[in-house]
């Protein structure tokens, strides 16, 4: 592909360090006791999530998963953070407990992950013959204005009632307190 | 399976985000506050996410198919997130707490 032997070296090390930085962002997000940490774990996550999609052959997609993931989705959830007071509690429950509840719960979680790996890897993807279109932002524009206009316009309708849905939730509890 | 070429197979993508499923759901049993639950929400988002690109990439004839259902899945979990933290915030106002363990007024 490139003349610089080099060259696939370095981008397998930028492909690896993407993925720790997704696997580490996720394993932030889900193992941190303050929430302000968990949000920050969730930023790094898309951050390593962006680059894959780079990797993805969707630069497009790359930039969208930073914008709005990591500058609008997380950024609410830092502003909720701020209003409330989300920190982990105390446990209640006696030790044995939360030591079960925890067990059950990285079981479960391993079982997904094992299973989902075995399925997805027995399947022999075939690649596909001969692409349609070359995947660009050009041809993402003319698939959302022709083939998914209707999915298009939805997608603008679920946005504006969520905002006004948003509105309307948090405005009651404000008149009623 | 070779490792330095290993960003051109489906493989590792597909393990990553089977990874990600897990750590979500991982999460969503854990974690005791309303926001951590919904930032396990998040991580599975990102875990479809991630499976819907592999597929778009190494199965599918129309690259852009796979493109278009990612944007529609960030714009459903950027409206996801609006709501469930104006409801997170009415509910912090009526019972001063987002612990799952106080939200139990239904509980008989």
């Amino acid at each position: 592909m490139n003349s610089l032997p080099i060259a696939d070296y370095i981008v397998a090390v930028i492909f690896y360090f993407c993925i720790a930085t997704t696997v580490a962002g996720a394993l932030i997000a889900v193992l941190a006791a303050r929430i302000i940490r968990s949000v920050c774990g969730l930023m790094i996550c898309c951050l390593g999530i962006a680059g894959l999609y780079y990797f993805l052959h969707s630069p497009f997609l790359a930039l969208m998963e930073i914008l709005i993931y990591i500058g609008a989705v997380c950024v609410t959830i830092m502003f909720a953070v701020m209003l409330a007071e989300p920190d982990e509690p105390a446990r209640e429950e006696s030790r044995g407990a939360a030591v079960l509840w925890g067990a059950a719960a990285l079981a479960i979680g391993a079982a997904i992950c094992w299973g989902l790996s075995r399925l997805s890897l027995a399947v022999k993807w075939t690649p596909p013959a001969a692409p349609v279109n070359d995947g660009s932002v050009k041809a993402i524009g003319i698939s959302l204005l022709t083939t998914y206009s209707m999915a298009f316009e939805l997608i603008s309708l679920v946005l504006l009632v969520a905002i006004i849905g948003a509105l309307v939730i948090a405005r009651q509890g404000r008149n009623q307190s | 399976m070779n490792f330095l070429h290993a960003h051109e197979q489906a493989d590792i993508y597909l393990v990553l985000a089977a990874f990600l499923l897990a750590v979500g759901i991982f999460g969503l049993v854990r974690r005791r506050t309303l926001i951590g639950m919904l930032i396990s929400g998040e991580l599975i988002f990102s875990a479809a996410s991630l499976n819907f690109m592999a597929l778009n990439r190494f199965a599918v004839p129309d690259p852009t198919a796979g493109q278009v259902f990612v944007l529609f899945i960030m714009g459903l979990a950027a409206a996801e997130v609006a709501i469930v933290l104006s409801i997170i915030i009415a509910v912090y106002r009526n019972y001063r707490s987002i612990t799952t363990r106080k939200l139990s007024e239904l509980n008989g």
